[in-house]
C-alpha cells in the first residue's frame, strides 16, 4: 500500500524537477514503457489516431532534452524558464483495469518567460504511477490543457 | 532611405508594384500596417482561397464558420447537395449568425438577436411582426434579398475554394497544372477519396504570414535551423544496428539533415499566379517504410503500374498560393490565416485515406505532432527565424530583401517553370503574383 501524501510528493518534485531544469533526473521518473501526453482535444480518448500536442515516448523526451542542450536550438536564445503553480494533488479512486496504478489529479498554473515574454497555460494534470523495483515511478503524465485547441503560442518546455 | 517607402500606398497601385523588383523584394511587405489592411481589402478578396473540405460538411444544414480577407463567411451543406458560402453577417442589423466554428444548422439560420431567418442558399425566409415593414423601402433594399452569397465558389476534388471579388482568373485557369498535387493526394486513397481527421492544431506565428509561406519550398533552411532538433534525432540513431527498425519519428526527423545537394537534387517547379511545389523528383517523404495492407489495397484498387505512379510522386510541399500548402505523399495541409501585419495562425489539418489502413493516419497525425505543433521542436526553430526576420527588418540601411538565388530573367512571364530545388524561384514566383493580385483592384 502506497501512503497518498508519497504519490503528491512525488508530484511535487516532478514539477520541481523541470522547473529546476533537471531534465535527465525527470526522464528517469518514468517507466520504459511510458507516455507523456498532452491531448489537443478535450476528452481525447487516444493519441495517435488523433493528432496530440506531445505523445512523447522514451526516445521523443530525450531528444527534446538533448536538443535544449544543442548551441543551435535557436529558439532557447535567451532560453525559457518554466514555473509549475500546483494545486494540492488528489489520489484518485482506484482504477478497476489497472490495479497496480495509482491516479492523481493535479491542477496547475504553468507559465513560460522568455525574454520579456511571459505566457501562462491552465490546466489539469493526471500522473499514472506504478510501483516498480521499490520506488515510485510515471507511466503516464497527460496533460489537459484548458484551451488545448485554441491557437497557441510555442509551448518550449514541459508543460 | 526612409522607413517606408511611401506615407500610405492606398489608391497608389504604381507604389505597390514598385515593392516588387525581379530579384528582391520591399521589406514593407512584411512589416507595414498600412499595406497589411490593403492585403485583406484586395489581394486575399482576388485570389482563390481554401475554406474548408467538404468531408467537413457529409449533411445537409451542416456549416463552417471561416474568415477571408478579414470577411466572417458561412460554408454550408446547402438541401440540394451544393455547397454554398455566404456572408456571416445578419441582413438587418449585421449581426454574425452562427458563432460556433463548425455546427449544423437544420433547414435555416436563425439570427440569434431578433430572429430573422435565412434559407441554407442565403435567401430571407422570414421576420418577425412582419407588419411593421408595411409601407416602408425595405423590400427594395439588400437587407430584403436576403445574407450576401459568394458568387466563386469551387470545390476541387473535396476542397473548397473562394474567390470573394468577381475579377480575375476563374479556378481551372488560376490553379492549372499545380491542381495535380490534390490530384496526388486524393488518389493516395484506395477510392479516391479524403477524409479530414485527426484534429486541427492551430499555432499562433508572431510574423507576418508570408514568412511562413515563403519558407515551405525554401529548401536551403532545414539543415541550418533544424539541426538541432533533426540533427539531434540523426545523432541519437547514429550506431543503431542497420536491421533494428526505425521508430516512425526518427523517420520523419532525419530527413531534414539532408545536405544541400539532396536539396538541390529534389528539383522545384513552378506555375503562374504564385503557386509551386518542391520535389519535383523524390522529397524527404520518399524513403518512409512501405505499410504493406495499404500497398495491397492500393493495387487492388488501381492495379501495380498507376499505383506505382500514384506513390512514386512524393512531393514536399505544394503551395496553393496564397493560403493553402499541401503535403500529398503525408496528407497533412496547413492553412494559413492572417491576423495582423506580424500576427499569423497556422492551422495543420490531417486527413484519412478512405480505404486504407489505420495506419496511414496514425503516420500523418504523428508527423503533424511532430512538425507542426505549438510544442512541436521543430517549429519552434522555424518560428524563431520569423520572429528574427520581423524584427530584423526593421534595421536601416538596406530595405530589400534579397531572392536572387538561381535568378534567369527568362523565368519572368513563363507559366510553368522547372528549377534546381534550391532556386529561390518559388518567392519570386509568389510576390510577382502578389503584385498582380494586390493591384486588380486597387
Amino acid at each position: 500500500m502506497v501512503d497518498p501524501q508519497q504519490l503528491i510528493d512525488f508530484v511535487v518534485r516532478e514539477a520541481r524537477l523541470l522547473d529546476e531544469k533537471r531534465y535527465d533526473e525527470w526522464n528517469a521518473l518514468f517507466t520504459d514503457d511510458a507516455i507523456y501526453w498532452v491531448p489537443l482535444t478535450p476528452n481525447q480518448p487516444e493519441g495517435l489516431g488523433h493528432t496530440s500536442h506531445l505523445h512523447e515516448d522514451k526516445l521523443l523526451r530525450e531528444l527534446r532534452i538533448e536538443r535544449l542542450k544543442s548551441p543551435r536550438a535557436f529558439s532557447q536564445q535567451p532560453p525559457t524558464r518554466s514555473l509549475h503553480l500546483l494545486q494540492t494533488p488528489t489520489v484518485e479512486p482506484a482504477d478497476a483495469v489497472r490495479p497496480d496504478e495509482h491516479l492523481v489529479r493535479t491542477v496547475f498554473q504553468y507559465t513560460e518567460s522568455q525574454g520579456d515574454e511571459l505566457n501562462t497555460f491552465f490546466g489539469v494534470a493526471w500522473h499514472r504511477i506504478v510501483v516498480e523495483r521499490g520506488a515510485l515511478r510515471l507511466r503516464q503524465k497527460r496533460v489537459d490543457l484548458i484551451n488545448s485547441d485554441a491557437a497557441l503560442p510555442a509551448v518550449q518546455l514541459f508543460v | 532611405m526612409s522607413s517606408t517607402m511611401h506615407a500610405s500606398y492606398r489608391e497608389r497601385p504604381d507604389a505597390v508594384r514598385a515593392l516588387v523588383r525581379p530579384d528582391r523584394v520591399h521589406r514593407d511587405l512584411y512589416i507595414d500596417p498600412d499595406l497589411f489592411a490593403l492585403e485583406q481589402e484586395h489581394f486575399f478578396a482576388n485570389t482563390w482561397n481554401y475554406v474548408g473540405h467538404d468531408s467537413q460538411l457529409p449533411n445537409a444544414g451542416d456549416y463552417l464558420r471561416n474568415e477571408i480577407a478579414g470577411q466572417p463567411l458561412i460554408v454550408v451543406r446547402h438541401g440540394d447537395g451544393s455547397v454554398r458560402v455566404l456572408m456571416n453577417r445578419c441582413a438587418h442589423k449585421g449581426s454574425r449568425l452562427v458563432s460556433a466554428p463548425s455546427g449544423n444548422t437544420g433547414k435555416h439560420f436563425r439570427c440569434p438577436y431578433h430572429a430573422w431567418t435565412f434559407r441554407t442558399d442565403g435567401s430571407l425566409l422570414n421576420i418577425p411582426l412582419k407588419e411593421g415593414y408595411e409601407g416602408t423601402a425595405l423590400h427594395a433594399c439588400e437587407s430584403a434579398k436576403g445574407l450576401a452569397t459568394v458568387q466563386n465558389v469551387r470545390v476541387y476534388r473535396g476542397f473548397i475554394f473562394v474567390k470573394l471579388n468577381d475579377v480575375g482568373p476563374g479556378f481551372e485557369e488560376y490553379f492549372g497544372e499545380s491542381l495535380s498535387s490534390i490530384d496526388n493526394m486524393a488518389d493516395r486513397s484506395p477510392e479516391g477519396r479524403l477524409e479530414i481527421a485527426g484534429g486541427c492544431l492551430r499555432f499562433l506565428h508572431q510574423c507576418n504570414w508570408k514568412m511562413f509561406v515563403e519558407n515551405l519550398n525554401d529548401t536551403m533552411h532545414p539543415m541550418v535551423v533544424h539541426e538541432s532538433s533533426a540533427g539531434t534525432a540523426k545523432r541519437m540513431w547514429l550506431g543503431k544496428p542497420a536491421d533494428e527498425p526505425k521508430p516512425m519519428a526518427i523517420e520523419q526527423f532525419t530527413p531534414f539533415m539532408s545536405d544541400y545537394q539532396f536539396f538541390q537534387d529534389m528539383g522545384v517547379r513552378v506555375f503562374d499566379n504564385g503557386h509551386s511545389f518542391s520535389g519535383v523528383h523524390f522529397s524527404i517523404h520518399s524513403k518512409y517504410s512501405a505499410i504493406p495492407a495499404y500497398e495491397k489495397a492500393m493495387q487492388a484498387a488501381y492495379g501495380p503500374e498507376r499505383t506505382a505512379q500514384i506513390l512514386g510522386l512524393a512531393r514536399h510541399n505544394t503551395v496553393y498560393y496564397p493560403n493553402l500548402t499541401i503535403k500529398g505523399a503525408i496528407q497533412a495541409i496547413r492553412v494559413v490565416k492572417p491576423v495582423a501585419v506580424d500576427r499569423t495562425i497556422v492551422e495543420s489539418w490531417t486527413f484519412r485515406l478512405v480505404g486504407a489502413p489505420p495506419e496511414l493516419l496514425a503516420r500523418t497525425t504523428t508527423y503533424s505532432r511532430l512538425i507542426n505543433s505549438p510544442f512541436s521542436v521543430v517549429g519552434h526553430d522555424d518560428l524563431q527565424a520569423y520572429r528574427g526576420i520581423q524584427a530584423g527588418l526593421h534595421a536601416g540601411g538596406n530595405p530589400w530583401i534579397s531572392l536572387h538565388r538561381n535568378f534567369d530573367e527568362a523565368e519572368i512571364g513563363q507559366r510553368d517553370v522547372t528549377a534546381v530545388g534550391t532556386s529561390e524561384i518559388s518567392m519570386r514566383n509568389q510576390y510577382r503574383a502578389w503584385a498582380r493580385y494586390m493591384t486588380l483592384t486597387m
